[in-house]
Formats: structure tokens, sequence, C-alpha cells
């Protein structure tokens, strides 16, 4: 399904940072959650051993991609769970909505799951007449505000309890206005679960299956992720196809680097390692389990060497919480289902540089994001190969929208760039124009944007190279 | 739909992985530490009592009527219990009839079709474990035929007994040791607490869907 | 960890493109602490820019030509010293794969092998004595990106501030948090570049400090202009030069 067009990045980012309570939510936010991972990865040594074996893990994975996909389902198949392969996110709607028609059921309730928000599949079912309820608070407290998820383990970080009290006086019935954290809680609790207790289908997200056992694993803290799975008689999964791993061997390890990663925690509330539907005598537990697995375009991505380290990801948005630029913009300003450093490197690939190459810009190469990415992939790098990709005269395939940025008098200013530098004699002169001037350089183009915020440097009247000359340094 | 859908996935996947090359390098793995039980236990104690788990040591003989002490001051009505379980047999021959300061047993006996409104009006569940997991402070539930899934999740007080030799260093170990590759089960569980959650402001709140009260029994021989 | 070498008779130094047209007194502080040492230094008139500029905005072929030309300009075996963390990564940790399936692959490689970063030399190969002859002041550090993250430099840049008794350091609040510059990102992406060293700039001015220091001219080009523009009267200065004044007398 192709993203909406009339992504405005600037627009929406001059829209983010003039929010001064937005800022504040995130500020707080970001830097409360930088302090709790580094509080439980404080050993480094050990985390780079562990990050270590969680890359190996990701990386040998994606190597046998195929082969473990096709073990996961025979294994899940055997064991009795339904699986069903879809291309592309139209492809996975309409299987969701198949499943729901065949038991002609008009309540759904959902776990949180990213890659539903890449199938827009909410929006989806209920055009088709089907009721469905976000369980994850997180969620709930977006579905009824009418938005997206702006982080990908926290979707309603970008309000405040003031903002989050109004929403539920007015959107829910019979509901006073509270700010308490755990009386909004508690109103949460009593609307879901009448809801769990009717859901005829619950949805899920899969944070790992493993090929070895045919076993779908899931990471939660609040329940509502078993109640999901558990009580209606129906449970369907859905999947990106990246997420398999090979062995039961290979979860521990990653388990500790995502609940480190995304809250903070050395385990969550809940880990369930789902592997069947209800087996003979057992008294609960769904009948049917389904799983989707969903492609769209990450077997294109796959192809390439570097761009399919993109795939390694576990989905534990502690990039994002280390992003300087994120925590200034927040997530909706990146227009798409992934924001921060994993959705400048993702979405890009996933929709074509053309919609959204852009993103790549949004970066100032710090590598915050690189020195804690628990599977070690090489955000910065791939952000750079992105830029790359956007620019090139050569285009290969890799990325779709190669080429776009092309334009000329960029592609000028590198190559005299290029010149003078190559060049010693045009490099002294430039340099001794550049000094004659000063910090009287007409503000033009970069100067100008620079200017706005900054004095413009001062360019020295005696070059390092005039000076060493004149102190009689060696040239060789 | 799907069928095509397949064969053109693993067809694409196939031709991306086509250059890798055969021998990939296995991944090393994190030492498992040597702890003695005791370390164990107060490992788990630690771990479950920083998310509010609340965790009792009692000599297994005993059990039952530990659990009577520190259920009555909490003057519950019910206590949801798997009948066919060895310790569910135990519980239920160490349960006066007719006390009215502890909670009347009630047997998940039907499937959960039969059974899903009083189900949630329940007061409490107790199952037993797998073990649990020193090194993080989780219960470990396999549910079966005779300990359904929801008795830990519905109710909002989960009571768990848990083997002091079942007690395991981490969860490579436990894997290992148990060889869950061997079979998984419909629904294995790792419990750490209480359900909890920080989405709004961060700020931690206890008891959202799942209980909000973990009571552990360790049964010590 | 980085294995060093021992101390040599004669180093290069590659001045870096900002130190030559914007920081030279910074770049001339340098060589003046290496020579003082008892090092020969070897300044190649012939050099320019490490190619990062492009490298990062998506040119890479250009980058490569300007990094190549340097490439050819330190031929002989001795130690090649830069005073910028950004640099020295550019050179240390990307130039091999900048030159992947080339035929100067060998030359980047070796080249690279011998880039260090100034304050890292001066720690670990020099074991430099630094003695304060300056009047008490106090100062604050900044951690540029690159020091930080791919030369792990900043324990060393940090520690030699310390061995100057007359010096008061008081660290940030978020030290090792970007200033925003990250080269062409200041002006592809001008407003939030601002936010973030609008937000650098109140965190030194809450230190109290008088001076902050830094191991980069892009991030300190960067600090300084924004507090110049906002009218603060905090100075930002190279290590290199606030190192040489206050031993120098």
């Amino acid at each position: 399904m192709a993203e909406t067009t009339g992504f405005d990045f600037a627009k929406n980012i001059r829209h983010a940072l003039g929010d001064q309570q937005l800022r504040k939510n995130f500020k707080f936010a970001m830097g409360s959650m930088i302090q709790k991972r580094r509080l439980i990865f404080a050993d480094e040594a050990e985390f780079e051993q562990l990050r270590a074996i969680g890359s190996a893990i990701r990386t040998r994975a994606l190597a046998k991609l195929p082969e473990l996909l096709a073990r996961l389902e025979a294994r899940c198949t055997q064991n009795g769970i339904q699986v069903h392969w879809a291309e592309t996110t139209a492809e996975a709607n309409a299987t969701v909505l198949e499943i729901m028609q065949r038991h002609g059921a008009t309540r759904m309730v959902k776990g949180k799951s990213m890659v539903s928000e890449e199938m827009h599949l909410n929006h989806f079912l209920e055009t088709r007449g089907i009721e469905v309820t976000e369980t994850d608070l997180g969620e709930f407290i977006i579905q009824l505000a009418g938005e997206t998820p702006s982080h990908i383990i926290v979707p309603a970080i970008h309000k405040n309890k003031e903002q989050i009290a109004r929403l539920f006086q007015e959107k829910i019935p019979d509901t006073p206005y509270t700010e308490k954290v755990e009386e909004l809680n508690a109103i949460a609790r009593r609307t879901l679960r009448r809801k769990f207790f009717d859901g005829q289908v619950g949805l899920s997200g899969v944070n790992m299956a493993v090929a070895e056992t045919g076993t779908l694993c899931l990471v939660e803290n609040e329940g509502n992720g078993r109640m999901c799975t558990t009580v209606p008689p129906v449970h369907i999964a859905v999947m990106g196809l990246e997420k398999v791993v090979e062995k039961l061997s290979d979860v521990p390890p990653l388990l500790r680097l995502l609940t480190g990663s995304a809250t903070g925690q050395l385990i969550s509330t809940y880990f369930n390692m789902i592997t069947s539907p209800r087996r003979p005598g057992e008294k609960d537990g769904p009948h049917e389990v389904h799983l989707v697995i969903l492609d769209n375009g990450r077997s294109r991505i796959l192809t390439d060497p570097q761009f399919r380290q993109t795939l390694q990801c576990i989905r534990c948005g502690t990039c994002l919480n280390h992003c300087p630029v994120y925590t200034r913009i927040g997530g909706h300003a990146f227009g798409h289902v992934y924001p921060g450093p994993i959705g400048e490197i993702l979405t890009p690939q996933m929709v074509g540089l053309r919609e959204a190459g852009v993103l790549a810009t949004a970066s100032s190469l710090c590598c915050a994001c690189e020195a804690v990415c628990p599977v070690k992939i090489p955000i910065p790098g791939l952000i750079r190969e992105l830029r790359n990709a956007s620019y090139t005269a050569t285009p290969t395939g890799r990325v779709p929208g190669e080429g776009f940025k092309r334009n000329l008098p960029e592609t000028l200013v590198w190559k005299a760039w290029e010149k003078v530098n190559r060049t010693p004699a045009l490099n002294a002169v430039v340099t001794r124009l550049a000094g004659l001037m000063g910090d009287k350089a007409p503000r033009l183009g970069p100067l100008k944007l620079w200017s706005r915020y900054r004095t413009p440097p001062q360019v020295a009247r005696r070059s390092l190279h005039a000076m060493t000359r004149a102190q009689g340094v060696d040239d060789e | 739909m799907s069928d095509t859908a397949r064969e053109n996935i693993m067809r694409k996947l196939a031709a991306a992985v086509a250059d890798r090359p055969a021998q990939i390098p296995e991944t090393g793995a994190l030492p498992i530490p040597a702890l003695c039980q005791a370390e164990k236990i107060e490992q788990l104690k630690h771990f479950m009592q920083s998310v509010r788990g609340e965790v009792h040591v009692v000599k297994a003989k005993d059990w039952v009527s530990r659990l009577q002490d520190l259920l009555r001051p909490r003057a519950l009505k019910t206590l949801l219990y798997g009948p066919a379980t060895p310790h569910g047999k135990i519980l239920a021959a160490g349960w006066p009839p007719e006390d009215p300061g502890l909670p009347r047993l009630v047997p998940y006996a039907a499937p959960v079709e039969d059974f899903k409104s009083e189900l949630f009006q329940l007061d409490a569940g107790i199952t037993g474990t797998l073990g649990a997991i020193a090194e993080n402070g989780a219960l470990i539930l396999w549910p079966t035929p005779e300990e359904p899934r929801l008795i830990s999740l519905v109710p909002p007080i989960h009571i768990a007994l848990v083997d002091a030799g079942n007690i395991y260093c981490n969860f490579s170990d436990a894997l290992t040791a148990g060889s869950w590759k061997a079979g998984m089960p419909t629904n294995a569980l790792l419990i750490s607490g209480p359900s909890k959650t920080a989405d709004i402001e961060l700020t931690l709140a206890f008891g959202v869907h799942g209980p909000r009260e973990v009571l552990v029994l360790v049964l010590e021989a | 960890m980085r294995i060093y070498p021992p101390k040599p008779e004669t180093v290069y130094f590659f001045g870096t493109c900002l130190v030559d047209m914007v920081y030279p007194d910074a770049g001339m502080a340098a060589i003046r602490l290496l020579q003082r040492e008892g090092l020969r230094v070897v300044y190649p008139q012939a050099q320019s820019c490490c190619g990062q500029p492009a490298f990062n905005s998506g040119f890479p072929d250009e980058a490569r030509a300007v990094a190549r030309k340097q490439l050819h300009l330190f031929p002989k075996d001795y130690p090649i010293v830069v005073p910028s963390g950004s640099c020295a990564g550019m050179m240390h940790r990307h130039y091999p794969a900048l030159f992947a399936g080339d035929p100067d692959l060998a030359l980047a490689e070796e080249f690279a092998g011998r880039v260090f970063e100034l304050t890292e030399f001066l720690v670990h190969v020099l074991k430099i004595r630094l003695e304060d002859r300056g009047a008490p002041v106090t100062v604050t550090w900044h951690s540029s990106c690159h020091a930080l993250r791919e030369m792990g430099v900043i324990q060393d840049s940090k520690s030699l501030i310390r061995q100057l008794r007359n010096v008061t350091l008081l660290e940030l609040e978020n030290e090792h948090e970007c200033c925003g510059f990250g080269g062409t990102f200041a002006v592809k992406q001008p407003e939030i570049s601002a936010a973030m060293v609008a937000d650098k700039a109140a965190d030194i001015r809450n230190t109290g400090a008088g001076t902050v220091l830094g191991g980069d001219c892009g991030c300190l080009m960067n600090i300084s202009g924004a507090l110049q523009h906002q009218q603060v009267p905090i100075t930002g200065q190279h290590i290199a030069q606030f190192i040489w004044e206050r031993t120098n007398g």
C-alpha cells in the first residue's frame, strides 16, 4: 500500500520544533530512557560481549533466512499453527479479513504490533465494519486520539498526563477528569477488560519466531498481549519475515538485549512462547492460531550486502532514545511508520528515496545510535550509503529512486570543491581570497543559513600553510 | 494467494542469500554462573521484590498452612486452582470446607467457554511452576490440561509455587537443563511479577491487565 | 585498545582544512607542542582536506579523489598527527572502506594505521607532562562525537586539562550530546542544528565556565558562533592552543 504523498518533512520539523510542550515531553522521556538503559547495562564490557552475540545471532538468521522460514513454517504447521504468506500489506490485510469473515467475527482486540501499523490494519478493518480495540495502553491512548504512534516502544510518549486525562474524559463514557496515573490506568483496565472478554479475534505481533521449535515469542509488561492471545478463540500473529531466529538457545541473549535496550528492564513482566493452538484436553487458549508472514520490501533489502544489516533490527527503539534529532522533533515529524535512526534507513528502502530520501538528511552522523544498538547495525554508515544512493549517477538498483537528488548546482559545488582540494596551487589561491574576505563573505546559500543562528566564521588572514612556511616548518 | 506469495517470497530470498559463504561462524555464549541453591533463592527474591513481587521461603510440608496464613488478612472470596495437579490435590486435601476467613476453592474443571463469566469474577488463582530463573526473577510456567493458562492471568492475584531445587541460574541454563527444544508446550511463560506499565509519562504503575499481585512460595525440602 | 608506537623522532602534521582556514593559531600551537617535546614536525605544503565533507554528503567519488591526493603526501613511515577527532576518524576509520577495491587500498590502510588524533598522541606516545603557568581559570569541555565514538580519545583530552593545576574543569550536564554541527547537516537541516547548538550553548552557560574547550574546530565554530550570536561572553578555544598558552608562560 503506498504511503500517503504530501509528506512535507520541513514543515513537520518546523512544527515540531515550535511545539514547546512536545519538546519538553520528549526531552524528559528520552533522558529517562537513556538513564534506565545505562543502569541496566552498567558493565560496558559485558554489554559489548552480549551485543556481539546478538549481532551474530541476527546475522546468522539473515544469512539462512529462506531455510529458517521454511523450517519455521514446517514446525508451526506440524504444531497446528496455520501459516500464511503476504508479499504486500494489501495481501496481509486481505488475509486477516478473510480469517475474520470466515468466523463471522466483528470484534478484534489487538496487542501492540508495528507490522500492523505498516499494514494500516486498523483503518482497513474499521472501514469494513470491524471494531478494532488497541489494548496496549499507549496504543489505546493514541487510538482514542486518532493518532499514530510516535515511538516504537512507547507510542503515546508525546502526550503528558494532562493531555491523557482530558482525552479519557472526552472519549470514554462516564469518565471523570483525573491526572492521577493510577486512576488513568484503572480506567483503561476497566474499559479493556470488557473488550478482552468479548473479543472474537486477538491479534498480536511477534518479537521473535524460533525456527527450531516453531515458537512465536512475545514480550510485554501489561498482560494485554496474553489476554489477546489466550482469551479469544482465534489468534492471528503478524510478523515481518526477518524476525525469525534459528534456535531456542538464541532467545535468552536477544531477550536480555531487547528488554534492556527497550525499557531498561532485566526482563519484561511476561515473556510468552506460543507453539500451538489449544491442544486436546486443554481448557483455554485459542482453537486456531494463524501466523501471517509479511514481506513488504524486506526481500529486496536482503539482497544488498550492506543494506541487509537493516533487517537485523529487533525493534527495541533505543536508537530513537539516544538520537538528538529524534529527541527534538519526535516521531510524527518523520511522517512514516518507523521514526528515528532505524526509520531513516528502513523507510527509504521500503517506500523509495523519492518519497523518503529526505529522512537521511536528518542526521548529524553523531553515531550515538550505533554505540547502543543491541545488534550492532551500522546506522550512520547506512545513512551515508543512502545519501550516496540519493546522488549517484550510476544506479545499481540497491534502493528504489537512486539518483533522485542529482542536480547541477550541487554537483558543480562538489566538483569545484574536489578540484580546489586536489590542486595545491588552486587551494592556496582560494584560501588567500577567503582570508582577505575574513567574515565579510557574501551571505549566500549555506552561509546565509548558517548566519541565521550563528555569527559567520572568521577566515584567518594567514592560513596555517602560510604560517608554517613563514616559521620554517619542514615540508618533507 | 498465499501459495503464490510464498513461492515469490522464497524465490527472492533464495536469490538474495545466494552470495553468502557456506560456513557462517557460530555465536559465542555467555557463561552460566555457578550459584548454589541459597544464592539462587536470594537472587530470585531480590529481583522479584524489586518489581513488587512478594516472595516467601517455606518448608515444603508446610506450604498449605503458610498460604492460609498469608491469605487470611486479604479476605478473598475465591481461589482458582487446577484440581488434577499434584499440588492441587494437596491444596484441596488441606483446605477447610467452610472457613469464612479463607477463600472458597474453585476448580478450573470445565473449558473456558463454559466458565468465562465466573472466571473473570474470581479473586485469586494458584499455579505450580516448572521452576524459576534467579538472574532476572522470573517464574517459568508450562500450562497443561490440568493447569490452564488463564489461572495466572485473569484473577487479580496470582499465587505461584516454586520448588527451590528448580531454580535456574539464568534463562539459558533453564533451556538447556530442561531440554525445552525436545518439546514445547502450547504456551510456555516467563512471569517476573505483577503486570505494569509506564506508558503515561514513564510513570510506573502496577496492576494493568494481568494480576496486580504475585505471591510466590519457594518450597524448600 | 589501540597499540601505540614508541616516541619517534619525526612526525607528520595534518592540519585539516578548518584549522588551515579558520583556526591556524591552534594548528601552530599544536606544532609547537610537538616541537617542544623534541620532535621534528613535517607539514607537507601540498595537503588540503581529508575529504569528509563530500564523504558525508553523498559524494564519495569526489571524497576519494581528494583523499587519494593526501595519501601520497605522507610517504615516510612517520606517525600522522591530526588536531581533530573528526578528521582523524575519517582517515583512521573510513579511508580503508573508501578505497575498497581500489589500487590504492594497501596505501590507504597503511596510511590509516599511522593516523593519530593530537591528544591521544600527546598522552600515549609522548607521555607529555604539562606545567601550568597561567592564572586560575574555569573551563568546560565539549566532547566532539567523532573524537568520542570513532577515536575514543575523550579521556585523553580531559586528562591533559586535568594536568594543568590552575585550571578548574566544570563538566557539562550533557557532555556527550552532539552540538549539531555535523558538517553539512548544519546547512541541510538548519533549524534542527540550531535547536541542538542552542541546548549545547545553554549547557555551557550553566556551568559558569569562562571558556569552552574542544578538540574539533567544526564544533568550536558552531558553538562559538552560536554563543556570539546570543551575545554570551564565553570564548571557545581549541585544546592545543589552550595548552600551549598555559604552558608556554
